[in-house]
Parts: structure tokens; C-alpha cells; sequence
């Protein structure tokens, strides 16, 4: 779907993408995470032929890019940055002159189409007000209906989820989830983590403008090797596990074991009360800190702990 | 493209309001001759306004010269100098060309709804100007516009570039600059081909004002720099040191519309008009492309 050899570019004296060879598959929900200003929105401007690289090639949907940028255009649903529409016209208006201008859009489809994205993102109903009156939210939503006005094969989202509340972020994570199961590609990219987490199935991190890791989503995280479990008697526990415990921590234990269903097994066994028994797995974020060194709050999670603290992948 | 950038450009308010700006100063000038009765003499003011008071049908004439100089080059500018660079402001030129629309194409489709807007500007003042002539001033009361002989007409020789006038002199019927009469069609037909001329003699300043605005995304930046250029041709085309640049500037030959009211036309001008205009509108049409075609958008 999108593959880069080598793609580098230069702003004057800045390297801001340096040798990035991507590798977005057919069905994928790709996560290009970085923290701000490691090179995602210029690599994002890059692929739909608004930045030339200075270096490298691009292919998209099977074309090179920008030669045939013409071609696959049409194809792509694309959110660059923040969204931008005319402010004095309406969200349908605004929606209507961007399907009508450029190439190949069919017109007799127009208003269904229009109709269609209205409603997937939510807007359907309040599209008849001046863009001026719409809060970031709903800013945020018209982009993202533009992208899909013209049911495209492929979306690149840079940021879907800035102004979105919580619930917007759901609504938006549900609606990509349900495109691409029908057969849409998403390539989005992103700061937060988290969001790239729940929604993607393969990720690349970029860092300083490079590349510096990319693979499935649950190759990486699989599980570790470890167990952690909560009981009331820990020190039975203990005793029983003798060998495997990796640390303890109150009633809380850390023990090797790369079978969960078992250990619980002989625990019960042995009447120890099981509180909590998990299998550990490596958290996205240890995994995106370790390979970029940038700090957790630059990836949208706070410093110490993560968004969700229970999440037994954690290792505090 | 074209059709969309026309589009928005009637929805915009901007639009109607330049227009109507653009429309106003003549009617405030009607107001105040009518009110007054007092008319520049011949030979001062702006040109054929020392005969409008007699002749209300000439007033679409005076009109135009009346917003020529200042009004409709800085409506064009701002026009012109906001198309690319208030789209990159803005952001949505960057969800243009990702639509796909060409950049070629964009370009193109900008310089059609500059020139459609100063088409509806020039047409508005000649149509609220030929009322103002007929209801405010002298409502057709057959007079004429004269000349006298060798006085006015030379004051006005091709290309002086000062302001010409023309006197008033009692008659039957619209006579022409150089005394001839004029019918009522052939004075339509006059006023139309002034119009046609007019809105050519734009067009070299929107070219400007759109190759300015594909170098910056501050669309007054590219206004101001399209005005700073039409502020130095106006200066260079009075000074007498500049006279060998001068059949280049892109103002010299703005007031050769003023040909058209001569029995019979004097086409010379007018024709160094049409061409002068055509080669702003190639060279600066040529640079934005070439810029804008391998820019970078990075706004």
C-alpha cells in the first residue's frame, strides 16, 4: 500500500526525515508514532506529493510517487495536520467544493456521498451551519468526513484525534475500526500512544527523523515470560514457588512461568487465595521509550505509571 | 476548478463588499456635482467629468476613470495577492491538492476569478454609474461633450498620461473627443470596448499580486508588493529621466481607453495596452507556475 526506500528529507540545513523505509501493508492499521517534531508530518506530506524528498523514493497504492501522484490521489482520504474548511460557508458547502473540485468525482453520487460521511462521523444534521460556529470537535469531525467523502481504498490521518473529547476519540476509533474492516487501509500517525495502541495493528516509531522501529503490533508485544499475581498469603505462596519468584512487592509477585493456567492450577492447589494472575506482556510505551529515548510525556502518558495502571504489562 | 473558484468567489462577502465600495466613490462624486453644480473645468479633474453635469450618459465614463487609478488596482491586488496565500493560510490549499487539483490548474483556475471579479466590478460601476449619470445628473438633455478645437484634444495627446477632460459645448448630439458626433450606439459600443480595455489593464497587476502570493502564505504581504510595483510604474511613467523604460511599465498605457471616445478610434495605444498587459500576464503567469510547481507546501 505505502513503501518508502530510503526517503530523506532536508529543509535547508535541517534533516527532518532521514532514510525512512516504510513498509504500510494491504488491510493494515498502521501507527507511525513520534513525539512532535521527529519528521511525521513531513513524511505524512510526502506521501500525498505536497513535500518533495529530497532523497529516496515512494510507491503508493503501487504507483511512484510524486510522478503518478495524480493517479492515487483520488484513492486516498487524507487528514493533514489540523483540518482546515472555509469558515463562512457550511460544513456541506465546504464538503461540496472539495468533492467538486479536482478530478473524477462523480457528481451524481455527490450528495449521497456527502450524505454518508456526514453521518459516519456524526455531523449529519448540524452541517447546514457556517463552519465558524463549529467547535474544535466538530472541526475535527468535517476533516475527517472530507477524507471520506470519496470512499477511499486508503486513509492517512496526521493527528486524528486532536480536539476530539473522549467520547469523539471513541466514536473516531470505532468508525476506523469498522472502515477497515471493510477493506480500508489506515495509515495514521500520531503522538499519543495509547490511541495508537488501542487502535492499530502494526506501528512504526519514528525518532529524530528516523525510523527506529516497525513491526505487528502483537509481535511486540508478546508475552514476556513472567506471571504476576495477587494472593492474600504471599508468603505460602512463596514458599510453594520457591525458585521462580522474580520479586516481591507486598502480596504482589512477579514470578517466571510461561504458563499462567498452570501456576494458577497449583496454586489453588495448595488453597493459596488468588486475588489477581495475569500474564506479563511488554507495554507499548516500555517498548516506544526504549527505542527512542524520549520521555513518557512526550507520547501523551504521564511521567510515572500509565493511563491505565493496572494493566499488568506494567513494570513499576 | 474554475467553476469552484467562482463559487467562492460569489459566496464570499469580501466580493460584494469590494463592489460595492468600488461603486460608491463615483456616486458620492455624482452627489456632490449635482448638488453643487459645481464641475471640475475642462482641461482638470478627472477625465470627462467637466461634461457629466450636462451629459448624465457620459457618467459611466467619468466612473470608470474615477476608480481606475486607486480603487480597482487595490481591489484586484487584494484579490489576487489572498488567492494562493490565503488558501495556505488558511490550510485548505494543502486538502486542494491533495483532492488531486493541479497545481498548473489551481493557478489557473485563481487568475479566471481575478479576472471574473474585476469583469463584475467594471460592469457594476458602468451599470450603477449609467444610473447615477441618468437620475442625478443631466438627465439626456441632448447635450454633447465638445471639444475645442486643438485645445482639449491635445491636451490629451496618446500617452501624456495626465488626466483628460473634455470641455462642454452645447449640441444636438454625443460627439466624440475629437468633435465628431457619436450615435447613442456607437457611445454603447465606445463605453463597452473602455470596459473590455479596463479589464485588461488589470490583469497585469493580478498576475503580479498571484506570483507574489505563491512566494509567501501572507496574502497583504503579496497585495502590498503588487501595489508597491503599480506605485513605482505610476511614479517612473511621469518622470521624463525614466522615458526609455517607460513603453514597459505596466500603467503606461492604462489610460489609453480614452482612444476609444475618439472619432474614429485611435487604435495605437489601446493595441500597446492589450499587448504590454499580455506580456505581464505570460512572464508573471510563467514565474508563479514555475515556483509554485516544485514548492514545497509546508503551510
Amino acid at each position: 500500500m505505502i513503501t518508502t526506500e530510503n526517503l530523506t528529507k532536508r529543509f535547508g540545513r535541517v534533516e527532518a526525515v532521514r532514510g525512512v523505509s516504510l513498509d504500510v501493508r494491504d488491510g493494515d492499521r498502521y501507527g507511525l508514532l513520534g513525539p512532535n517534531g521527529s519528521g511525521k508530518s513531513t513524511l505524512v506530506r510526502m506521501l500525498l506529493g505536497l513535500v518533495y524528498a529530497t532523497n529516496g523514493s515512494i510507491s503508493v497504492l503501487g504507483e511512484p510517487v510524486p510522478r503518478h501522484i495524480g493517479r492515487v490521489l483520488p484513492d486516498i482520504g487524507a487528514l493533514i495536520e489540523e483540518p482546515a474548511a472555509y469558515p463562512h460557508l457550511s460544513g456541506r458547502a465546504n464538503l461540496r467544493l472539495l468533492d467538486a473540485a479536482g478530478p473524477s468525482s462523480a457528481r451524481r453520487t455527490r450528495r449521497r456521498r456527502i450524505d454518508e460521511a456526514l453521518e459516519q462521523v456524526g455531523l449529519a444534521g448540524i452541517d447546514r451551519r457556517p463552519v465558524r460556529a463549529y467547535s474544535l470537535g466538530m472541526r475535527q469531525r468535517l476533516g475527517l468526513a472530507a477524507a471520506l467523502v470519496r470512499r477511499p481504498r486508503l486513509l492517512i490521518l496526521d493527528e486524528p484525534a486532536n480536539g476530539l473529547d473522549p467520547r469523539g476519540i471513541r466514536d473516531m476509533r470505532d468508525l476506523l475500526i469498522g472502515l477497515n474492516a471493510s477493506g480500508v487501509t489506515i495509515f495514521l500517525s500520531s503522538h499519543l500512544l495509547p490511541e495508537v495502541s488501542a487502535l492499530c495493528t502494526r506501528i512504526g516509531v519514528l525518532d529524530a527523523g528516523r525510523l527506529v522501529l516497525q513491526d505487528q503490533l502483537a509481535a511486540l508485544q508478546q508475552p514476556t515470560g513472567r506471571v504476576l499475581i495477587s494472593c492474600d498469603d504471599p508468603e505460602r505462596a512463596v514458599s510453594l514457588l520457591d525458585g521462580l519468584i522474580e520479586r516481591r512487592d507486598g502480596a504482589d509477585l512477579v514470578v517466571r512461568s510461561a504458563d499462567p493456567a498452570a501456576l494458577n492450577a497449583r496454586l489453588v492447589a495448595a488453597d493459596v487465595p488468588v486475588r489477581a494472575l495475569a500474564e506479563q506482556r511488554r507495554g507499548l510505551e516500555e517498548i516506544v521509550l526504549k527505542v527512542t529515548g524520549a520521555g513518557a510525556d512526550q507520547f501523551g502518558v504521564p511521567a510515572s505509571g500509565g493511563p491505565d495502571s493496572g494493566d499488568p504489562g506494567e513494570i513499576s | 476548478m474554475i467553476a469552484v473558484e467562482l463559487f467562492k468567489l460569489v459566496r464570499r462577502l469580501r466580493t460584494w463588499l469590494s463592489i460595492a465600495l468600488i461603486c460608491a466613490l463615483p456616486l458620492v462624486v455624482a452627489v456632490f456635482i449635482a448638488v453643487t453644480h459645481l464641475e471640475p473645468p475642462p482641461g482638470q479633474g478627472s477625465a470627462f467629468l467637466s461634461a457629466v453635469l450636462n451629459e448624465g450618459q457620459l457618467y459611466p465614463a467619468a466612473a470608470l476613470a474615477l476608480v481606475l487609478p486607486v480603487f480597482l488596482p487595490v481591489a484586484v491586488a487584494v484579490i489576487a495577492g489572498d488567492s494562493i496565500a490565503g488558501e495556505a493560510s488558511a490550510g485548505t490549499l494543502r486538502y486542494l491538492l491533495a483532492r488531486p487539483v493541479g497545481r498548473t490548474r489551481l493557478l489557473i483556475a485563481k487568475l479566471v476569478s481575478v479576472v471574473a471579479f474585476t469583469t463584475l466590478a467594471v460592469v457594476a460601476v458602468a451599470v450603477t454609474s449609467y444610473a447615477t449619470g441618468v437620475l442625478i445628473l443631466g438627465p439626456s438633455r441632448a447635450a454633447a461633450i465638445g471639444v475645442t478645437p486643438g485645445g482639449i484634444t491635445g491636451a490629451i495627446a496618446p500617452g501624456t498620461g495626465g488626466a483628460p477632460t473634455a470641455g462642454l459645448q452645447g449640441g444636438a448630439a454625443i460627439t466624440s473627443l475629437s468633435g465628431a458626433p457619436l450615435t447613442f450606439l456607437e457611445l454603447i459600443e465606445r463605453v463597452l470596448g473602455a470596459m473590455a480595455f479596463i479589464t485588461v489593464s488589470m490583469l497585469g497587476v493580478a498576475a503580479i499580486a498571484l506570483f507574489l502570493s505563491t512566494i509567501t502564505d501572507s496574502a497583504l504581504g503579496a497585495a502590498l508588493g503588487a501595489l508597491a510595483v503599480l506605485v513605482a510604474s505610476e511614479v517612473l511613467v511621469t518622470l521624463n529621466a525614466a522615458s526609455t523604460v517607460q513603453p514597459y511599465l505596466p500603467t503606461r498605457y492604462w489610460l489609453a481607453w480614452i482612444d476609444f471616445f475618439r472619432q474614429p478610434i485611435f487604435w495605437r495605444d489601446i493595441q500597446r495596452g492589450f499587448a504590454i498587459q499580455a506580456v505581464y500576464v505570460v512572464a508573471f503567469l510563467a514565474a508563479a507556475w514555475a515556483n509554485f510547481a516544485t514548492k514545497d507546501i509546508t503551510a
